[in-house]
């Protein structure tokens, strides 16, 4: 089933398979299926983190995009059954009361509060998960502590976007995915590889980078936008195109790296916008400080409402996203 | 009794040379090469058995504690932190400075003194000194200096049911479960570490796993324990005498299932006691060593200690003893070809 310009349905797939930080077996599985036959070599490192390689002689480049996602770690099950818990990674307690959480065993589970005097005092330690169940007992036949649930919430395809849960940064396995399944003979060597951990401070990319040792690097991951009412300032809008970025608070992007992106887009006409994020990080972060440094980028799919239930992203810029990282790779005499 | 003799030993982060002069001393006979390195970490092997894999043992011996930043001109000692201390906790303690073990006290305005607004509100490390009872600057320069380390001074005391208290169980506890690991035999290789300059940053486990790089690593700490009456449950992280707590999740690691998994099998197989630590701020070494080259599988086992970064930490023998046994087995239990790196 195709919709529109892209696989909507591997899309589909990718964004409600269940992965929160360190639980990353369930999307590993479905990724390292859906592009089996495309890569020259498969492993699985000691993380966890899931590295293709497409042979080539040129450049060692390596692509990042993670596979986890933001979700919350059950802390304690308390005697009428009631589910305290804890964040994986930004978990906005504003944003998570009132949804739905879903278990790896496919259990949903409701946030609640306790009785608050003011919103504001809002913590995830006055919140609990309940679901359904009418004693602690009933409840640890299927639940304990330790246990991690992802945030529930269905998969839209509507007009010329998308809306989802865990577009940051499924979206980015996407974009990787497609392009390691479009790229014909590529001058370069290339390992695409998706991370683990990135949410809870880009741990997978860390050791992933290291074991690589790659010449360039490139993360494919969400950004956030100025482009809503009253937003902060930040000059990257839906379907103004892929955003280059320039800097964020885990790197300040090689120039060399920057311009090559850039000029790949010029020359591709293939519509961008540049970047500049205030807070947030991203794999190259980590990727570019391993060993003795290496020149990282990022190709970033522009996202608003990042860290909710409903996340939304623009399939204009999807694919452009996709073509620009097709085209970087299949650059020849690359010059880092 | 060895945990008594290292926890009244002082090895505030950067200054851990008493604690490591007793490991060496203890462990000596029973690895089969000792060394320290460049930081200061001590780094034990223990050879195994081909086949099998290399495993990381860690413990650190630092503690929390404090340092001279200057002497005031009545001869008090004005001090900084070293780690992460309770500042309300710090009046009429009993402090030792310096390798010479000089006694003082931290000292602060008498209540009588204080108006009604600074009864409201803590006292903060600037209003604090040590009075180390020199009558003048000149006196006190004698016997203290600038960047001497301050340690609390507080005895080791067995009492309650099998329970001890003692200063620095975090991570004298974790130290005392490594030694009595190493005196044991096994078939894979152990590289025991026992690191320096945890509690300011996870320093010395950085390099430590640099150099070890091994199949995995197990860390032994002594952790939170707040299972006292008016906290509620869902915040007790542990609870003393319930056995060896496992870390799922802190500020810096998601531990390993399956590690975790094979440790609490061990356990419950051979009725030992052991609970889950409930997920929540912190860390230890594991932080630093799972992210090192190409990744380290961690697991943490802990002793939970009530009160601890305090000069009088609880813990529970049955739960040290529970923590020794319970890594004993699981260590002795692994097979030729487990967790091995391809």
């Amino acid at each position: 089933m195709f919709v529109n310009k892209i696989n909507a349905e591997l899309l589909k797939k990718l964004l409600m398979t269940f992965g929160p930080s360190g639980n990353e077996e369930k999307i590993r599985k479905v990724i390292k299926e859906e592009i089996q036959e495309f890569a020259d070599e498969i492993k699985v490192d000691a993380l966890g983190n899931l590295i293709a390689i497409k042979k080539g002689k040129g450049k060692r480049i390596m692509v990042a995009s993670h596979m986890d996602e933001i979700g919350i770690m059950v802390t304690n099950v308390d005697d009428d059954g009631f589910l305290r818990f804890t964040n994986i990674g930004g978990v906005s307690p504003f944003m998570s009361l009132g949804q739905k959480v879903i278990f790896d065993d496919e259990t949903i589970g409701v946030i609640g509060m306790e009785k608050l005097d003011d919103i504001k005092d809002l913590k995830l330690n006055k919140m609990f998960i309940d679901v359904g169940l009418p004693s602690k007992e009933e409840v640890i036949k299927k639940i304990n502590v330790g246990d991690v649930a992802s945030f529930y919430s269905p998969f839209i395809y509507q007009n010329e976007c998308i809306i989802s849960k865990t577009l940051d940064d499924r979206i980015g396995c996407f974009v990787a995915i497609e392009a390691l399944k479009k790229l014909k003979d590529t001058p370069n060597e290339i390992y695409f590889v998706f991370t683990v951990q990135e949410e809870v401070g880009l741990r997978g990319a860390k050791t992933a980078a290291y074991g690589i040792n790659p010449d360039l690097g490139i993360a494919i991951d969400v950004t956030l936008t100025g482009d809503t009412p009253k937003a902060e300032v930040m000059d990257v809008g839906l379907g103004k195109g892929a955003a280059i970025k320039v800097k964020d608070r885990s790197i300040i992007v090689s120039p060399k790296v920057k311009d090559l992106i850039t000029e790949v887009a010029v020359d591709n006409e293939i519509p961008f916008q540049y970047e500049i994020l205030d807070a947030g990080g991203t794999d190259s972060g980590a990727i570019h400080l391993s060993r003795s440094g290496i020149p990282s980028g990022v190709i970033s799919i522009p996202c608003r409402y990042v860290h909710s239930p409903s996340e939304m992203v623009y399939i204009s810029d999807v694919i452009n996203s996709i073509k620009l990282l097709i085209k970087v790779l299949e650059k020849e005499k690359i010059n880092i | 009794m060895l945990l008594k003799r290292l926890t009244m030993a002082n090895g505030v982060s950067g200054n851990e040379d008493e604690v490591r002069n007793i490991i060496i001393e203890e462990i000596r006979e029973h690895v089969d090469e000792i060394k320290t390195d460049r930081l200061g970490n001590v780094i034990a092997i223990k050879k195994g058995k081909e086949g099998f894999p290399r495993v990381m043992l860690a413990a650190h011996m630092d503690e929390v504690g404090m340092i001279v930043r200057s002497i005031d001109d009545g001869g008090f000692i004005r001090f900084s932190l070293v780690g992460g201390i309770d500042e309300r906790i710090l009046v009429s303690k009993q402090v030792l400075i310096g390798k010479d073990r000089i006694h003082g006290v931290i000292g602060a305005k008498a209540i009588h003194l204080q108006d009604k607004n600074e009864r409201n509100t803590p006292l903060k490390i600037k209003q604090l000194y040590i009075d180390i009872g020199a009558k003048s600057k000149e006196e006190a320069e004698k016997l203290v200096k600038k960047g001497d380390y301050v340690a609390f001074d507080s005895e080791f005391i067995e009492f309650g049911g099998n329970l001890i208290k003692a200063k620095a169980l975090d991570d004298r506890a974790g130290c005392g479960v490594l030694i009595d690991l190493l005196k044991e035999e096994y078939d894979v290789e152990i590289y025991g570490v026992f690191t320096v300059q945890e509690e300011i940053g996870l320093r010395g486990a950085k390099v430590a796993a640099y150099n070890a790089d091994p199949s995995f690593a197990i860390v032994f700490e002594g952790t939170l324990c707040s299972d006292i009456s008016e906290v509620p449950e869902h915040s007790h992280i542990t609870k003393l005498g319930k056995g060896p707590a496992l870390s799922l999740m802190d500020s810096y690691t998601i531990f390993s299932k399956k590690l975790n998994q094979c440790i609490h099998e061990t356990a419950v197989e051979n009725n030992i006691k052991i609970q889950y630590r409930q997920p929540s701020p912190g860390g230890n070494d594991a932080g630093e060593i799972h992210l090192t080259k190409e990744g380290i599988p961690c697991a943490a086992l802990s002793v939970p200690c009530r009160y601890i970064h305090s000069p009088s930490s609880i813990m529970s023998l049955e739960d040290f003893e529970g923590c020794k046994k319970t890594a004993k087995l699981f260590l002795k239990g692994i097979k030729k070809g487990e967790y091995v790196c391809e």
